[in-house]
């Protein structure tokens, strides 16, 4: 074995280094004694080769393809027998840390060299699962880092800086000597194929067999296959028994939302309202699509995105996902797969990814160590890992990562959230989803290992302090570039029209995708036939790993031929699998033997509907919370300006690229000096035709501090301010689609599923008032933790509304920085006493009840405020959201270095906010924009505000009036813009109530950007 | 005239190759689209262009740093085929991966490389640039002399072996745009002398780490919005200014 160490020259900066070294001064560790001091860090990567070479072919690797010779030198190393590499004298250091992968995690790095191997003619085509008895047995690869480290310093502070900071243990393992790889081929599966008796088992060890084998289903669930078997007079096989597990999952079947639900309201104690509800997707999500009947929506709830009509000749689709348990585990390859996972969603209803979005919460990145429960990891490099994941996989896959937001809340240290989104576009129906009896299932993309097995009902169970030890498997790491590569196979593909129907290796993998597609049919899989990565994998880990960039294609037997020479020339394997057949069977073989025969209906209808109970226990009191003492009101914009959920995210957005593919027309940052935050992306996909113009904006809404007074009011504000976001850069209120996700806690307890049914009724009045149809929804449950000590910690209730608006023409879009002094500035909507769950209460540790209510006259003012636009009137706009009024005036300030004379006595205000100037700047009530219009379109403007011409069809009638016709919209021309860039607010009286700089206000929000992902 | 054809590369992990097609539609040529194994097994087919343009993205995920082994595929696959493209004048364009895979061909000059960003971590932000060539470059021959491109990337660190070569790569020309200042971040990434772009002895290879393709509207400047904000730096401009690059080359062709 040969092993290769590559290293920068000493005179080279080294910036890998210098970030280990940064990190370790930021560890603050204490057992960095006195005596010790680490004077620098250098990072080399290392490389191990075993198989028949000679040392001038290595040296011939190491010259070619490995060492950079401006910036680099290398050392080899020949290693005989097991023992560790002789003294590295030719690199003295206080210590080293060696850190290589576990063996089967993937390594795209050892693939790429592999490849770059043949290309030298020193290594032959990798042939799997059989070798021919002529082919040459390749070399075995496996990559690893090395950290050396200077100054002085003990091995107890090196295992500390390793297990902190360098090793996630769930992939990694490391070494201060020689870390050594494992060598050595798997022998091959042979059986025998494992039964599970379930025949006359009780009750209880039917519950042990699921809690055993992490089945993750209830008792119900166990019965339902134990008599099934009992009918069909054997014993499920172990493939049998997962492939149940994974299909009835929380994961993939969604049964919360398909439940029956009991529920109760209380007040204070008393039912007031009792309900039973025949499943929450159906009455309140789907329904309210279906009631919205917009001809514009092409595909919803259906196929793995939602698809809405476009220009004349393509369409758009939507996805939103979440990765929260792979992501608390190992942040880096939990959101890495996280968006190759949505990526794939949109290739799999024939697609091209054209943007991408994210929604993380994390806890604080100031959380003490010390108050971190056992087997989590600390916030900060849960936000680092996560945020280089999505850089990683966004980037190298080649799609603008342009929407986002980063949520801190202490709920979320031991569940952390990763929302990750994408669009996609298509030529109009160009999609097909008909499989045929007789077509050949192929599988298209990465190679079968034993990563990510069990993630489905791995996701469906709740985290515990033992989690990482037993999830390993679970976890899976990306590789963007095959996804890619899958991406272009499948648009060539498409377009050929070469395949029937198409989906996505998600979670459950091929039992998923393959039980899916042919559930109206049959099919017949031979598991042996898969490709894989190495040998060794049993026919159940074949048929649910969830190895990544993997696609499902059906093919008629006569287009197989030119599916695979695309997929030659685009550098893609694919393999015939099995096919489907007209049995209404999915019967498994592995060779000759046969490892699974199961009905389809069983498999997809057999699951047992479950009855919940749920109880919504509304507050007792409706009373104003005592305003917090403020001093200084200035002092008071400042603080919420540097929270960490509002601050600057400028280091993490400047880390994804957000203008690949050429259509980025807004930014995510905006303004003079591009830094100030945008309302929402504006992006006009390339597949527009010259000269039009035609985009489209991403905008999302997400409170979870008012879902801890109001889910239902939660979910209102949500869907307003995700609708605000893009109506504030120029899109259409009429042409706006929204995806639902919820995050919450355990839906077997009342009180979390009481939750979740006031807020997905506030989502179906919201989506209704607004006339914005769901097209697409997610939900993960379970995010609790239970902790050693076995106190449960769920999530704060995190409703994510993700809008998709059209823009008629992208050269009309409108940014939020002031454009120049001397215009008039206006407030749309009006301000109530709404300060509950709001940022400015939160800074005073308080929570209080009155959290923001819908408004009957939001859209009508979005539809005025958009005709406005439309007739070039509005010169910048911003949406009022968290800290109100006064953030958003501070966030135009400072991103057109313009200043504001605001006059808060001219606010629209109701009579309790207009007693408290601290309400008047700080509540967070819904339906509001700040306008910046030319004195000469202001009468203009004025005549589209009061009177627009808005046609709003009736909307249902709720718990309250809805008036459907042309309400009053509260405005008001409250500022003037002002070359001296600063931020003047006036009450009634003469001398302001504050004045800030831009220079202070820019201090404040870039100054202590707190998002931990340095 | 005849319309130059340009193709444009597609190896495994480029991503930015449709928008550069679309920069050759706009400048007056024809772009096509060309995966690199079809190139690989008819290398003869780039007779048929007048243009290659080797666009951004992270060929084989950069595993063995920016662009090598796409670097390795030129030189074991198509090293022929490209000495006799550049000998009858073929123009080639290496836009970020691009130019990585260019430099580390050996295409540009033997003695540089691009290495980390002196940051730490990939960046995407707006950078003006100033052009360095006095005229050997045939790629800028219609691009003024200041300009704002978008950078998107971790390893855009020009560094030449030693200050001959730096001394050699100015006094032959070959330095074509500079960051328009020193200090980060208006030097992205730490670049020796602020070379954001070089050309080849002969002047018809052209790599460089900024994106022209991502600026060829004025829709696409990143303060379009403030255009009537009166400011001259904001103007409205006719066309974006990467697309004064396609034009050069375009020129150059007929």
């Amino acid at each position: 074995m040969f092993r290769i160490e590559i290293r920068l020259k000493d005179d080279m900066f080294d910036s890998r280094g210098q970030a280990v070294l940064a990190k370790i001064a930021d560890l603050d560790l204490e057992g960095l004694t006195s005596s010790e001091a680490i004077t620098s860090v250098r990072a080399s990567e290392l490389y191990f080769l075993d198989g028949a070479l000679t040392g001038a072919q290595v040296r011939q690797i190491a010259e070619t393809l490995l060492c950079d010779a401006v910036v680099q030198t290398y050392h080899i190393d020949e290693l005989r027998g097991a023992g560790p590499p002789p003294p590295k004298a030719h690199y003295p250091g206080a210590g080293a840390i060696e850190v290589g992968l576990h063996p089967g995690v993937t390594d795209s790095v050892a693939a790429s060299l592999g490849h770059g191997m043949q290309r030298l003619g020193l290594q032959p085509q990798a042939e799997y699962p059989q070798p021919s008895a002529a082919a040459r047995q390749p070399v075995e690869i496996r990559t690893a880092q090395r950290y050396l480290f200077t100054g002085v310093v003990s091995a107890a502070t090196l295992h500390r800086i390793a297990r902190e900071l360098l090793v996630n243990d769930v992939i990694q393992s490391y070494s201060l000597a020689a870390w050594m790889p494992h060598f050595g081929p798997l022998p091959a599966w042979r059986g025998p194929l494992v039964y599970v008796p379930l025949a006359g088992v009780t009750d209880e060890a039917l519950l042990q067999i699921s809690r055993d084998r992490r089945l993750a289903l209830d008792l119900a669930e166990m019965q339902a296959i134990q008599h099934y078997f009992r009918a069909s007079g054997r014993e499920p096989s172990d493939v049998e028994l997962e492939t149940l597990a994974q299909t009835w999952s929380e994961h993939c079947s969604h049964k919360t939302f398909k439940a029956i639900v009991e529920y109760t309201e209380q007040r204070a104690g008393q039912i007031v309202a009792q309900q039973t509800i025949p499943g929450l997707l159906a009455t309140f999500i789907r329904r309210v699509t279906e009631e919205i009947a917009a001809p514009w929506v092409k595909s919803a709830f259906i196929d793995n995105a939602g698809i809405i009509a476009f220009d004349e000749r393509h369409e758009l689709s939507f996805k939103v996902e979440t990765h929260n348990h792979p992501s608390a585990l190992e942040p880096f390859g939990g959101a890495n797969t996280g968006v190759g996972g949505v990526l794939r969603d949109v290739i799999a209803v024939s697609a091209r990814p054209i943007a991408a979005t994210d929604v993380l919460c994390f806890a604080p990145a100031t959380w003490p160590a010390a108050d971190v429960p056992l087997g989590v990891l600390h916030p900060r490099r849960v936000a680092a890992g996560v945020v280089a994941g999505i850089q990683d996989y966004g980037n190298k896959f080649g799609v603008p990562t342009v929407s986002g937001a980063i949520y801190y809340d202490a709920g979320y240290l031991a569940n952390p959230l990763v929302y990750c989104g994408a669009v996609g576009i298509a030529p109009n129906g160009s999609h097909p989803r008909a499989p045929q009896s007789g077509d050949a299932i192929v599988v298209l993309g990465g190679r079968t290992g034993r990563d990510g097995i069990g993630g489905a009902t791995f996701s469906s169970l709740e985290l515990t302090h033992e989690t990482n030890e037993i999830a390993a498997t679970a976890v899976q790491i990306g590789n963007p570039i095959t996804e890619k590569k899958c991406l272009e196979a499948i648009l060539q593909a498409r377009d050929a029209r070469l395949y029937t129907a198409i989906t996505d290796c998600g979670a459950g993998g091929l039992s998923s995708a393959v039980g899916e597609m042919g559930a109206e049919l049959g099919a017949q899989v031979y598991l042996d036939r898969v490709l894989l990565k190495y040998a060794g994998l049993a026919p159940w880990e074949i048929w649910l790993s969830e190895a990544q960039e993997r696609m499902v294609l059906a093919v008629s037997l006569g287009n197989v031929p030119a599916l695979l020479e695309i997929c030659r020339i685009q550098d893609v394997e694919a393999t015939v699998i099995g096919e489907f057949t007209a049995t209404h069977r999915l019967v498994l073989y592995y060779g000759t033997i046969l490892v699974g025969d199961l009905e389809m209906d069983f498999l997809h209808h057999g699951c047992p509907r479950r009855t919940l109970q749920a109880i919504w226990d509304r507050p007792a009191g409706d009373a104003y919370a005592a305003p917090p003492v403020v001093g200084d009101l200035g002092q008071a914009l400042l603080d919420l300006l540097c929270q960490p959920s509002t601050a600057s995210k400028e280091d993490v957005i400047r880390r994804y690229d957000h203008e690949v593919q050429g259509g980025t027309i807004l930014k995510p940052l905006v303004g003079v000096g591009q830094d100030a935050p945008g309302d929402a992306p504006v992006i006009r996909p390339l597949d527009v035709p010259a000269g039009a113009w035609q985009g489209f904006a991403l905008g999302c809404g997400f409170n979870p501090r008012y879902g801890l007074i109001d889910p239902w009011a939660m979910a209102h504000s949500a869907l307003d301010e995700a609708v605000r976001n893009v109506v504030a850069v120029g899109a259409d209120p009429d042409r706006i689609a929204v995806l639902d996700n919820f995050c919450w806690g355990d839906p077997n307890r009342p009180d979390r599923l009481g939750g979740l049914v006031r807020a997905a009724q506030g989502c179906y009045e919201a989506a209704l008032l607004h006339r914005t149809p769901f097209i697409s929804g997610k939900d993960s449950l379970n995010n609790e933790y239970l902790g050693a000590d076995g106190a449960r910690h769920p999530i704060p209730p995190s409703l994510l509304i993700s809008a998709l608006g059209l823009l008629p023409d992208v050269r009309r879009a409108v940014t939020m920085d002031f454009k120049a002094p001397g215009n008039l500035v206006y407030q749309l909507g009006l301000t109530r006493y709404e300060l509950g769950g709001s940022i400015y209460y939160q800074q005073h540790g308080l929570l209080g009840e009155r959290v923001p209510q819908p408004q009957d006259y939001s859209p009508a003012l979005m539809r005025r405020l958009h005709q406005a636009m439309r007739q070039g009137l509005v010169q910048a706009c911003h949406d009022c959201s968290e800290g109100g009024l006064a953030v958003a005036a501070a966030e135009m300030v400072l991103g057109g270095a313009i200043g504001l004379d605001l006059h808060l006595n001219r606010a629209p205000a109701d009579d309790a906010a207009r007693q408290d100037a601290a309400a008047l700047l700080f509540a967070e009530s819904n339906a509001r924009f700040l306008v910046e219009v030319r004195p000469a379109d202001a009468p203009a403007f004025e005549a589209i505000m009061a009177a627009g011409d808005e046609t709003l069809p009736v909307g249902a009638v709720f718990n309250r009036t809805l008036n459907p016709v042309t309400p009053v919209i509260p405005f008001a021309q409250v500022g003037t813009t002002k070359v001296l860039p600063t931020l003047t607010a006036y009450g009634s009286a003469q001398r302001p109530l504050l004045e800030l700089t831009q220079a202070a206000l820019r201090h404040a929000w870039q100054g202590r950007s707190d998002h931990g992902a340095a | 005239m005849v319309q130059p054809r340009a193709v444009v590369l597609q190896g495994p992990g480029s991503n930015c190759d449709r928008e550069a097609a679309l920069g050759w539609e706009l400048a007056g040529a024809q772009g096509v689209l060309l995966p690199l194994n079809t190139l690989i097994e008819q290398p003869q087919r780039l007779a048929e262009y007048q243009i290659l343009t080797i666009p951004g993205g992270f060929t084989y995920g950069d595993d063995l740093g920016a662009g090598k082994l796409l670097a390795v595929d030129l030189i074991c696959r198509l090293g022929d085929a490209l000495q006799s493209f550049r000998m009858r004048g073929g123009l080639i364009i290496g836009i970020c991966n691009g130019f990585q895979i260019l430099v580390k061909a050996g295409m540009l000059h033997t003695d540089a490389t691009l290495y980390a960003n002196d940051s730490g971590r990939f960046e995407c932000r707006w950078v003006e640039l100033s052009m360095a060539n006095r005229g050997k470059c045939l790629w800028v021959s219609e691009t003024p002399q200041r300009i704002l491109l978008p950078v998107a990337h971790g390893e855009g660190k020009f560094v030449p072996r030693d200050a001959t070569v730096l001394r050699q790569l100015q006094q032959q020309d070959q330095v074509v745009l500079s960051y328009a200042a020193s200090a980060y971040p208006a030097n992205p990434n730490g670049s020796v002398a602020d070379i954001a772009g070089i050309c080849d002895s002969t002047g018809q290879v052209f790599g460089l780490m900024p994106h022209p393709e991502r600026h060829l509207w004025p829709w696409h400047h990143p303060a379009w919005t403030r255009q009537a904000s009166g400011v001259e730096a904001f103007r409205r401009r006719e066309q974006g200014d990467g697309l004064t690059i396609f034009k050069s080359a375009v020129k150059a062709c007929q």
